[in-house]
C-alpha cells in the first residue's frame, strides 16, 4: 500500500483504456526467464525471473518420520522468505504473513495437483521416508512474488535429485548425488495470481501495480491430460463477483498451458546441458 | 465405490443444523456463536478504540484486526496452543472476508478487534468463524454496508456437497475430496472470501460457486433472525 494516490490514480486511468506502464497487455507477463540448477549442494535448485522480479528456489532431501495418518508417505515442508537484500519494505526475523502466506499458496497447489507421488518416497512404512524441504527465497521483489516463487518451486522440484544414501549405515552421504530424479507425475501445477484494480483483472504486476491493487486470486491449475483447478486463495479486502472469478477461471486454465510451456523448455535446456 | 450417498445421511445440498446466538460474551462490545452441526465459532469483538501501538494506526480510517485460533481439545488430536501458520493465514483470509462490509472510515487511528475462537470443531471451522464474527459485528454497531455469510462446499468424488464434514474432507476414493471454502456478501453478491484444496474441473468449480451462492442466502436468513431475536428482547 506503498503507491501514491497520483500513481494509482493513473494506474487506473490506463487501465479503463487497457494500457499499462510498461505497454504490456492486461493479461499478459513479464519475460519469464527459467534457470534450473543454480546451487551445486542442493538436490535441485531454481532460480526464476519475471522482469525484474527474482525469486530462488532449492530442494533438500533428509531421511525423517512420515505423519501417522500416512506412514507410508514422505513428507514436504515449504518455506518462504522474503529476504530483506531484497526490498527495503522486507525486515529481519521470522516470516511475516505475507511470506507465509505465499509458502502456503506455493505447498498447496504443489500437494493437491499430486505433483509428487508421496508413497514413492517411503523407504521403511511407518518408520522411515524422505522429507523435502522447499526453500524460497526473493532476490529481488519488483511485483508478483507469489507467481514466482511457484513456478520456481516446481521447477526446483524437476530439477531435484537423491543424495546417495548409505543403506548399511543409514544415513544420507551428502554431496554426491545419485541421477535418481524425484518422483514426480505429469499433472505440474501452474499458479496465476490475478489482480483487480478498479473491475479491471490483470496479471503479473508490477510492483506499483501490486500496491495498487485492490484483491487478488491465485489459481493453481494442473494439466494431465484435463484441466484441473488445485487450490486457489483470494487475498486482500476487496470482494469479486461471480463473473469476475468464472472469467479468472477460463483464463487461468489458457495461460497454464502457455507457462507449461516455458517450464518444459527449461527443464530440456537443463537437461542438455547437463549431457554436453 | 462412488460418493452417493453423505456419511451422516444429509442430501448433497442441505447444510447440517444451524445453531446462533447473539450476545454469548458480555463483556464485549458485539459477540455471537455460530454452529454447524458439531462445529462451533464464537466471536468477540471489541471497539472501535484507539489503536495501540500507535505506530500502526491510520489516520485515514479505522481498521480491522482478526485473530482466528482453536482451542487446544477442539479437535481429536490436541492442536498445540498458540497461533501456527495455518491459524495465521486464516485470520488474514476472515478479515479480508469482513473487510468490504465494514464502513469505518470516520473512526481514523482506531481499531475493530474481532476474537474469534472455535471450541468445538469438525470441518467449516473458518466459515462458522466468519459467520459468528459478522454477528457480532453487527450487534456491536459496527457501520456495516451490507452482511457477509460464508459456507464451505466439497466435491466429494463427483459430487457437490454443502458443508462438508471432516470424514468427507478426508474422502480418499474415486476422484477424491475437494475443500472450497467462500463467503457471499448480502446485497452485492459479491465474493469476499475464495479458497480451494483438492483436485476439480473448472466446470465443477463454477457449479460449487452457485451451489455457494444459495447457501449462503440461507444462512444469511439464520444471521438475520438471530440479530432480530435479541433486539426484541432489548
Amino acid at each position: 500500500m506503498e503507491v501514491s494516490n497520483l500513481t494509482k490514480k493513473r494506474i487506473i486511468d490506463y487501465m479503463k483504456e487497457g494500457k499499462r506502464f510498461d505497454n504490456r497487455e492486461l493479461l499478459e507477463y513479464r519475460d519469464i526467464k527459467i534457470e534450473l540448477g543454480v546451487s551445486k549442494n542442493a538436490e535441485g535448485s531454481a532460480r526464476v525471473k519475471l522482469g525484474d522480479t527474482e525469486v530462488i528456489a532449492g530442494v533438500k532431501l533428509e531421511i525423517g518420520e512420515p505423519y501417522t495418518d500416512h506412514p507410508d508417505a514422505g513428507t514436504l515442508i515449504t518455506t518462504v522468505e522474503f529476504l530483506p537484500l531484497s526490498s527495503e519494505r522486507f525486515e529481519p526475523g521470522p516470516p511475516r504473513i505475507d511470506a507465509i502466506e505465499t509458502a502456503r499458496i506455493v505447498d498447496r497447489g504443489v500437494r493437491e495437483s499430486g505433483f509428487i507421488d508421496f508413497e514413492k518416497l517411503c523407504v521403511k512404512k511407518g518408520e522411515k521416508v524422505w522429507t523435502i524441504f522447499l526453500d524460497i527465497y526473493s532476490l529481488n521483489d519488483a511485483g508478483n512474488l507469489i507467481d514466482a516463487a511457484c513456478l520456481a518451486a516446481v521447477c526446483a522440484l524437476k530439477d531435484a535429485v537423491f543424495p546417495k544414501y548409505n543403506e548399511k549405515e543409514e544415513r544420507i552421504e551428502y554431496g554426491e548425488f545419485t541421477t535418481k530424479k524425484l518422483p514426480l507425475t505429469d499433472a505440474t501445477p501452474i499458479t496465476m495470481t490475478f489482480h483487480k484494480i478498479d473491475d479491471t483483472l490483470l496479471l503479473d504486476p508490477a510492483r506499483e501495480e501490486e500496491d495498487a491493487s485492490e484483491a487478488r486470486l491465485s489459481i493453481a491449475v494442473s494439466k494431465n491430460k484435463e484441466a484441473r483447478v488445485n487450490a486457489i486463495q483470494k487475498g486482500e479486502g476487496t470482494a469479486f463477483d461471480k463473473k469476475e472469478i468464472f472469467r479468472i477461471i477460463d483464463n487461468a486454465v489458457k495461460k497454464s498451458s502457455e507457462i507449461g510451456g516455458i517450464i518444459d523448455d527449461s527443464v530440456k535446456a537443463r537437461e542438455k546441458a547437463k549431457k554436453a | 465405490m462412488a460418493y452417493t450417498k453423505r456419511f451422516d445421511g444429509r442430501k448433497f445440498d442441505e447444510m447440517r443444523e444451524i445453531r446462533t446466538e447473539v450476545g454469548v460474551i458480555p463483556n464485549a462490545d458485539g459477540s455471537a456463536m455460530f454452529s454447524f452441526g458439531d462445529t462451533i465459532a464464537i466471536a468477540a469483538v471489541y471497539g472501535p478504540k484507539p489503536l495501540h501501538p500507535q505506530h500502526l494506526q491510520n489516520p485515514q480510517k479505522g481498521i480491522i484486526r482478526c485473530v482466528y485460533d482453536m482451542l487446544s481439545f477442539s479437535v481429536t488430536q490436541r492442536k498445540k496452543p498458540g497461533p501456527s501458520r495455518r491459524s495465521q493465514e486464516i485470520s488474514k483470509v476472515t478479515e479480508w472476508a469482513l473487510s468490504p462490509i465494514i464502513e469505518i472510515d470516520e473512526f481514523p487511528n482506531t481499531v475493530v478487534d474481532v476474537h474469534i475462537m472455535i471450541t468445538q470443531a469438525n470441518a467449516s471451522t473458518r466459515c462458522a468463524g466468519i459467520n459468528a464474527a459478522c454477528m457480532a459485528l453487527a450487534q456491536a454497531g459496527i457501520p456495516m454496508s451490507e452482511m457477509v455469510s460464508a459456507v464451505s462446499i466439497g466435491k466429494v468424488d463427483d459430487k457437490i456437497v454443502v458443508d462438508l464434514i471432516k470424514e468427507e474432507e478426508d474422502y480418499e476414493d474415486g476422484e477424491g475430496a475437494t475443500d472450497m471454502p467462500m463467503a457471499f456478501l448480502s446485497r452485492s453478491g459479491k465474493i469476499s472470501l475464495l479458497q480451494l484444496d483438492g483436485k476439480t474441473s473448472p466446470e465443477k468449480l463454477k457449479e460449487a460457486i452457485e451451489a455457494g451462492e444459495k447457501a449462503c442466502i440461507r444462512i444469511h436468513e439464520e444471521q438475520v433472525k438471530a440479530l432480530k431475536k435479541i433486539k426484541e428482547e432489548n
